[in-house]
């Protein structure tokens, strides 16, 4: 019988496999998700760009993550500090890509294929804090120099466990023992903090405040919450990385939330407003998603029900801040990813089953979140103003003014997002470039 | 020759084409415009940022017309346009030197 018991443990698990090729097939579609998101909300000039930086930080960050990402995050932590991976124990993921190796009850290649795309979508939300005005080639190099010094490290922080994929792991996650399930600090306090020290590396964009800069296409807004939200299913039930009663527990709870969010955003909408708008409703979606990601295996859905009212009114509350501080997070990173990140990593201080304030828990668990929640933030803000501000002095960040009132994607990408005339159609210079 | 130049409700157009039509005018030109008048505009917000948009959408239409016959298209028009509310439009008369039918070559009356 003990022979069988340990043959088990090394055999490959279907039903955890299953899920685990179908969550990292969710959680790519998030990028086109973020990409129509917030493609929809900026203007017709500079929809194709917006799309692209999503499309380009998946490029850029999913081939460093086989040559060397996975090695930083999941490889044993460099002198035991738990700070960053061995970046040469898995490079190439030398040992890993074939189809035998095992990572817990599942394909090595299926794990590191879905933790791929999490780099990718973390660096993909930055995004939106620079729409309009930033040098295509610059974001490239900055998506891949900030996932290898801030995602790759950040990541290794918070979801390395000891003697899962390798021997020891991230401090936050081992030492620490904050909890945070599928990324409230290592994806969207980071991504939120990024896009925060961006915005003010690259400054403001021309006639910020004073002209209307209004979303050009709200269904596409809409469209995009909606492809986020079915893609989040994967991003948070699939980091149970098994098909069982946790994964099930996250998935009830990222429905439970974000409609809670969508609620309490259109609620603050109405009251202050005097209007519930289709983008206060998709806002909400993706703040009540992002306030429950590092919680979803730690609440009953009462928990989730409230962590999602509050996020969705803080996070409402919070898109004035721009304007009031004077900073241009364009597409409101900060007041979704950042401020609804913290909301739902403290949280479970508050409402976590058995460790939270309200269920018996003491205050030792919110003290654990509260230092997470500020290492990432630090990390990453201090971190992302010296990768930025190197990258504005050495190749630019920002395009000319000139081009930015012009259009973005005219300017940088030479096309137009869309065509609604056959009029004036030009001609064509050639075509056999490509031949 | 006169040109008449009218700035119509969208939702009325085709009221007021179809009583041209009645009146025998044969021929128009519809444009879509944007403006604004007494009416003014109205405010949308978004993410808690609230702008005013003046301009309102309008519908430009034209129509060449005889000198004879221009005081009659004007009532047509007038009276198939009007709601009786604020925004209703305008219309005005232009007078025009000459006209040209493409085609066949023809001048004044005859090409309108």
């Amino acid at each position: 019988m003990k022979a069988d018991e340990t043959m088990e443990e090394i055999v490959v698990n279907s039903g955890d496999t299953a899920w685990m090729l179908m969550s990292t097939g969710l959680v790519v579609l998030m990028i086109p998700g973020i990409a129509l998101f917030y493609g929809g909300m900026v203007r017709v000039k500079s929809a194709l760009n917006m799309m692209m930086m999503s499309f380009g930080a998946l490029a850029v960050v999913f081939v460093l993550w086989i040559a060397f990402g996975f090695s930083m995050v999941f490889g044993d932590s460099v002198d035991g500090k738990g700070l960053i991976g061995d970046v040469g124990q898995f490079a190439f993921l030398s040992g890993l890509d074939n189809s035998a190796a095992l990572i817990g009850t599942i394909p090595a290649a299926v794990f590191i294929a879905f933790q791929g795309i999490f780099a990718a979508i973390t660096v993909a939300l930055i995004s939106g804090s620079i729409a309009d005005r930033a040098k295509f080639g610059a974001w490239m190099v900055f998506a891949g120099i900030w996932a290898t010094i801030v995602y790759f490290p950040v990541a290794h922080w918070v979801f390395a466990f000891d003697d899962f994929v390798a021997k020891t792991g991230g401090w936050i996650a081992n030492d620490l023992g904050a909890l945070d399930f599928a990324g409230g600090t290592a994806v969207h306090i980071n991504a939120g903090a990024a896009g925060l020290a961006l915005s003010l590396i690259l400054g403001k964009r021309v006639g910020f405040g004073r002209i209307p800069m209004r979303p050009h296409s709200l269904p596409l807004v809409m469209l995009g919450a909606a492809l986020l939200w079915f893609g989040w299913f994967g991003f948070n039930a699939g980091s149970a990385v098994a098909s069982n009663g946790t994964a099930g527990l996250a998935l009830l709870n990222t429905i439970g939330a974000t409609t809670a969010a969508v609620l309490s955003w259109l609620l603050v909408e109405k009251i202050r407003d005097g209007h519930a708008t289709s983008l206060g409703a998709a806002s909400g979606v993706v703040a009540g998603l992002v306030a429950i990601t590092p919680a979803c295996a730690a609440v009953n859905a009462s928990g989730a029900l409230i962590i999602g009212f509050v996020a969705g009114a803080i996070c409402a509350l919070s898109v004035g801040l721009k304007f009031k501080l004077g900073f241009d997070d364009s597409l409101d990173v900060v007041a979704v990813h950042l401020v609804g990140g913290i909301v739902g990593t403290v949280m479970i201080g508050f409402v976590g089953v058995d460790v939270g304030i309200f269920d018996g828990g003491g205050t030792e668990q919110l003290v654990k979140q509260v230092i997470g929640v500020g290492a990432v933030f630090a990390y990453s803000f201090i971190a992302t103003m010296i990768i930025g501000k190197i990258i504005d002095l050495t190749i630019g960040f920002r395009i000319s003014q000139d081009q930015e009132v012009a259009g973005i994607d005219l300017a940088i990408h030479a096309e137009r997002a869309y065509e609604l005339s056959d009029n004036g159609q030009g001609s064509v210079l050639g075509n056999s470039k490509g031949a | 020759m006169k040109l008449i130049t009218a700035i119509l409700k969208p939702f009325k157009l085709e009221d007021v084409k179809n009583a041209l039509q009645a009146a025998g005018v044969s021929g128009m030109t519809v444009s879509e415009a944007s403006g604004f008048g007494r009416q003014r505009g109205h405010t949308e917000v978004y993410r808690g940022a609230e702008y005013t948009v003046d301009l309102v959408p309008k519908v430009r239409l034209e129509v060449l017309v005889d000198d004879k016959d221009s005081d009659a298209v004007v009532d047509v028009i007038v009276k198939a346009a009007s709601t009786g509310s604020i925004g209703d439009g305008k219309v005005w008369t232009t007078p025009v030197d000459q006209v040209i039918r493409v085609r066949t070559g023809e001048r004044g009356s005859e090409a309108i």
